[in-house]
């Protein structure tokens, strides 16, 4: 693997993700083809089509896009900080403490976009912060350790988020659902996770290097002159704050943080330099397609589209386990 | 590094007969320990270590299973903090030189090797390039050339391709040694370099390292269990005892039976073939 390759790469995948995006425009009950899709898209066509694709389907795709960028993003750095293959974004509780601050606000009344994301944010970085807290306890900093903290933090907030669901009146449980399940048609700005996504494939790609190291074990990456402590402290933080910003953005989306890594570490090996960027990529355009199917399969009626993201997952998934058994035993 | 390699004979120097200028004996010297302390969980592994290693010199640590020769090794990496006294590696301390700076001077081989993600061969080895890259570098075709002399040097040139987790304990040895090749540092420090690897390999990397020290400059640390090994590729050992006890000195005299005996809590004695000395354990009948 060379530089140039990897950037070839990387652009056939980006000219992968331009197209599931021009599909999510184009597609719906409301069908455009590529050409209209354009001259909506740049303000020139018909009033209906420019409300449709730059009103309601754009800022839902690019969400879909942003969110399913970070999460296979976060996914990829939680398996280099564990150095497990089958770690995933939410295995550290992230996403539990966003369904429980989300789920508050739902129960006291919260409807506001704004009002949901910014409980969800606090949820999740709650969970951060406590299982980080709980982690770091006497000032050792273990993989088993981290690990057993997050799995426990997320299990309590199963057990809150159940608790809430069993008390919650009947009117709102269906919103509440459709909050746990992942769904991109709560996404307000896409924004603000568009951006966060930016940010954080830049500064993981600052590190990519030492990541490699990092995989390969703590003890070697520090001969190599890696700075350990801090690499792990800077993957930890920038996975949680990707994992966040993602469910905060679609709620709980699964899947997606597990399989796409893992569906690129299979395609392309195991260089950072390349997974994480092909993983951004892959996801969002991953999660994009899997969007406009929730909302067309079975139109009017719409899906969430972690349920979709799971159902098409799990599959690949045991398939890939099958095929491949030797390739990623931890 | 040409004007300052010490000929292949020079000897280490102890605390008692350092009274030289300081000058010449920072320049000497690719590693010196000064009344270095080093202890794990509350027991002392070295204390009062005083030591300067020069390039072309080999040293071997000997002493029982759990009495701390890899935290010794990891406190001369500068990878752990030793409990008392000061290191120098090329004259500079680990702090002075930062975690990079210490990679293009110093490797390190790690007693296990741990392959949680899938890779070939080569781009393991290639990992050795890590300390000799600027941030946005790829290993160039240079890097990989080296990547591949060195799979050559260890006997692994046809497995370049192969998947780290298809190889065998003996093979990925090979691998984490030829890793260590490729980062190229002057002073190797082996834990267990012999783990794992059948007879002909054993003493084809003691060749390996010994030549990298005599033709090379750089300067050697191997913790060995293999006594006869350690005599033959060793200028100097350092026997630990436990509880902070050490002994260090010119391999011909340290490694000795009764000091072997002593240090292992088994008979030895010796057998002798002309010039050579064969340390052997004495069995029940």
């Amino acid at each position: 693997m060379n530089r140039s390759r990897a950037l070839l790469i990387l652009g056939l995948l980006a000219v992968a993700a331009a197209l599931s995006l021009l599909l999510a425009l184009a597609a719906g009950s409301v069908a455009l083809r590529p050409g209209e899709v354009w001259l909506a898209l740049t303000g020139r066509g018909e009033g209906m089509a420019i409300e449709v694709v730059r009103g309601l389907r754009l800022p839902r795709a690019l969400a879909a896009f942003a969110c399913g960028g970070l999460l296979a993003l976060a996914g990829a750095l939680m398996q280099v900080l564990l150095r497990n293959p089958l770690a995933d974004p939410y295995v550290l509780g992230i996403s539990g403490g966003a369904a429980v601050g989300a789920l508050a606000a739902m129960m006291l009344g919260v409807s506001a976009n704004f009002g949901l994301e910014a409980a969800a944010f606090t949820g999740a970085l709650a969970a951060m912060w406590l299982v980080f807290g709980l982690a770091r306890g006497d000032g050792s900093w273990t993989q088993t350790r981290l690990l057993l903290t997050g799995v426990i933090v997320a299990a309590g907030c199963g057990a809150a988020v159940a608790l809430m669901l069993s008390l919650a009146p009947e009117d709102r449980l269906r919103g509440m659902l459709f909050w746990l399940m992942g769904d991109a048609a709560q996404a307000g700005d896409p924004l603000p996770a568009l951006l966060t996504l930016a940010a954080g494939l830049a500064a993981a790609l600052y590190f990519a290097r030492e990541l490699n190291l990092l995989a390969r074990g703590p003890l070697l990456a520090a001969t190599l002159g890696a700075n350990v402590a801090r690499l792990r402290l800077l993957l930890y933080f920038l996975a949680s704050l990707l994992t966040a910003a993602a469910v905060t953005t679609v709620g709980s989306v699964g899947f997606i943080g597990l399989v796409v890594p893992h569906l690129v570490r299979l395609a392309l090996g195991n260089d950072q330099r390349l997974l994480l960027p092909a993983a951004a990529l892959a996801g969002g355009a991953l999660l994009t397609l899997a969007d406009t199917l929730a909302r067309s399969v079975i139109a009017p009626q719409q899906l969430p589209v972690g349920v979709l993201t799971a159902l098409i997952g799990v599959p690949v998934f045991l398939f890939l386990l099958a095929r491949a058994p030797r390739m990623d035993q931890a | 590094m040409s004007a300052n390699v010490a000929p292949a004979s020079s000897r280490l120097r102890y605390s008692d007969q350092t009274n030289e200028p300081a000058g010449s004996r920072r320049y000497s010297s690719l590693l010196t320990a000064h009344d270095l302390a080093v202890s794990i969980g509350g027991k002392t592994v070295v204390a009062g270590l005083n030591l300067a290693l020069h390039p072309g010199e080999r040293l071997a640590i000997l002493g029982r299973n759990g009495v701390g020769k890899t935290t010794l090794l990891h406190t001369l990496a500068g990878l752990a903090r030793p409990e008392a006294g000061a290191l120098e590696l090329d004259g500079h301390g680990y702090a002075a030189l930062g975690p990079r700076g210490a990679a293009r001077l110093r490797g390190l081989l790690p007693q296990h090797q741990g392959d949680a993600f899938s890779a070939s061969v080569l781009e393991t080895v290639l990992i050795g390039r890590h300390p000799h890259l600027s941030r946005w570098d790829w290993e160039s075709e240079a890097d990989e050339t080296l990547a591949r002399e060195a799979l050559a040097a260890v006997g692994l040139a046809d497995l370049a391709a192969r998947s780290i987790h298809t190889l065998s304990g003996g093979e990925r040895q090979r691998v984490a040694l030829a890793t260590l090749l490729v980062q190229a540092p002057r002073l190797y420090l082996l834990d267990e370099p012999l783990a794992h690897l059948d007879l002909n390999h054993q003493i084809a990397m003691l060749e390996l390292f010994s030549r990298r020290a005599r033709e090379g400059g750089a300067a050697l640390v191997m913790v060995l269990h293999d006594v006869n090994l350690a005599a033959r590729y060793s200028d100097q050992a350092l026997l630990l005892h436990g509880a902070g006890e050490h002994e260090l000195g010119d391999s011909e005299t340290a490694l000795d039976a009764a000091g072997l005996s002593r240090l292992y809590g088994h008979p030895l004695r010796v057998i002798r073939d002309g010039e050579r000395r064969w340390f052997v354990p004495k069995m029940p009948t």
